[in-house]
């Protein structure tokens, strides 16, 4: 799976998780939580999406790595690939 | 023959616009069918009906906005043929409904329609014509239809005349939803008497179970901390019958269940108190899901009128993105809010040592009518002693 793609399902998470959120609007460098305004109850319906689009089931130890689109991008690939999750964490996530 | 009424769908609610009949004369109704949708300021929620029989004649028409307890439906047996409709209501004209104070503490927030506290009737209110297509733009844009003149043929309101509104700010349901949680509040903190306390809960023994129970299980059947909260306060409310009651007629009622409202925030600002059903005999995945759907009908405006009326204590958690601790205004005519500040990691004192624990803040508003500081200080202690033992929850 390519980068693009994994990017493609994560907006398409994200907006599943908060309707009416444009995936242009989305910056893959805020945190999501705090530009969407997300709670805990969103934030684990988005590792659900995930984990339904990718088969990736994100432990709740790693919430932290997907704080932005960047680092859900940087995570999932590496998860994917079947390689370690990347180092350092973002602000918990749940 | 039964009487559905306009419900009481919380304690800020005065009025609702009937918008659509899903059953219509003739129709058979089953206990728990719903058979209308309402809107009101704080969104468009399906009603259900309480009785068995047939729909025999509709009251009110779509579009037409009515005082709580106005007579919408009559319900019979089906011995007698359906009545027809009412006849079409003249085309838009604002209906007239009083100013947003909310009903009396005293009015029962209805568990059913045939409960609902009967207003005294308005001057007939004026339906509203409109196309469907209006109707579920303005249901999408947040739009009051009463507001608007309509352009279309005889002064229907069209798709246009609703994306005017919109662009406008008109009829802004956020800002109608605000007036009817100020009058609310305003009339909680002016009636009842309230009295706080808090203390600090030791988590970590909640945290270690919940990460255990996390990290074997797929994220759909991962837990949040605040089920815990939920089942733990739940269990201590059994124990402290009058903190989980309502204050009516001078008189203390307590309730059969428990049923905890909970306060759910809305995207765009905004508040709704839905209710988790039974909560203390639920299991923490079943009230996880139950707590999920809630959220899920709150947010994408599909709550059913059971959903709002049926709360018998209220509690209000931050999550893990709030403040330290909540001090909140008791939603009339219950008798407590419980709330709960955002968990976090501080020092905590264990045989002797400091250690970091999670840790949360957890707060009593009580009506001083119901009961007093003692009895919520044990209420809160009993809510810790719970959380100390998470695998019995």
């Amino acid at each position: 799976m390519t980068r693009e793609e994994i990017r493609a399902a994560v907006l398409d998470a994200i907006v599943a998780v908060v309707p009416g959120t444009r995936q242009s609007d989305i910056k893959d460098e805020t945190p999501i939580r705090d530009q969407l305004d997300m709670d805990s109850m969103d934030f684990i319906n988005f590792v659900v999406e995930l984990d339904e689009r990718l088969a990736v089931a994100v432990p709740e130890s790693d919430y932290g790595r997907l704080a932005t689109v960047n680092g859900c991008i940087e995570y999932l690939a590496r998860t994917l690939a079947g390689g370690p999750p990347p180092v350092g964490s973002g602000p918990a996530g749940s | 023959m039964g009487e559905f009424r306009m419900p009481t769908l919380g304690a800020d609610m005065v009025a609702g616009t009937l918008t659509e009949w899903y059953k219509h004369p003739g129709d058979v109704v089953n206990r728990g069918d719903i058979i209308a949708a309402v809107d009101t300021d704080k969104g468009s929620i399906d009603v259900e009906v309480f009785e068995d029989g047939v729909l025999e004649r509709v009251v009110v028409e779509e579009g037409q906005k009515v005082p709580v307890g106005t007579l919408l439906a009559v319900i019979g047996s089906g011995a007698g043929a359906p009545a027809p409709a009412a006849a079409p209501s003249p085309p838009a004209a604002a209906a007239q409904v009083p100013p947003p104070t909310p009903p009396s503490a005293a009015a029962p927030a209805a568990p059913s329609p045939s409960a609902a506290p009967t207003a005294a009737p308005l001057p007939p209110a004026h339906g509203v014509r409109a196309s469907p297509l209006a109707r579920r733009l303005a249901a999408d844009l947040r739009v009051d239809l009463t507001g608007i003149t309509g352009s279309g043929p005889g002064g229907a309101i069209v798709k246009e005349d609703v994306e005017a509104a919109a662009a406008r700010g008109g009829g802004d349901r956020s800002a109608r939803m605000r007036r009817a949680i100020a009058a609310a509040m305003a009339k909680s903190n002016r009636e009842i008497p309230h009295f706080y306390l808090a203390t600090t809960i030791d988590l970590g023994a909640a945290s270690a179970w919940l990460a255990q129970w996390n990290a074997a299980h797929p994220p759909a059947e991962r837990l949040l901390p605040a089920v815990l909260l939920l089942k733990a306060t739940a269990l201590a409310l059994l124990e402290f019958p009058e903190l989980n009651a309502r204050w009516e007629q001078e008189s203390l009622q307590p309730a059969a269940e428990v049923h905890i409202g909970m306060v759910t925030s809305l995207r765009g600002g905004g508040l709704v108190i839905p209710a988790v059903h039974q909560v203390n005999r639920r299991t923490l995945p079943e009230l996880m899901r139950e707590v999920r759907e809630l959220v899920q009908r709150a947010r994408s405006g599909t709550l059913r009128s059971s959903d709002l009326t049926d709360g018998t204590v209220t509690v209000t958690s931050l999550g893990d993105r709030g403040a330290d601790a909540v001090f909140g205004v008791i939603y009339p005519p219950q008798t407590a809010l419980i709330g709960f500040g955002t968990p976090a990691e501080r020092p905590w004192v264990v045989a002797g040592q400091v250690v970091p624990r999670q840790v949360v803040t957890a707060s009593l508003a009580a009506d001083h009518r119901a009961s007093d500081g003692h009895r919520g200080g044990m209420f809160l202690a009993t809510i810790a002693r719970l959380l100390q033992q998470p695998e019995g929850l």
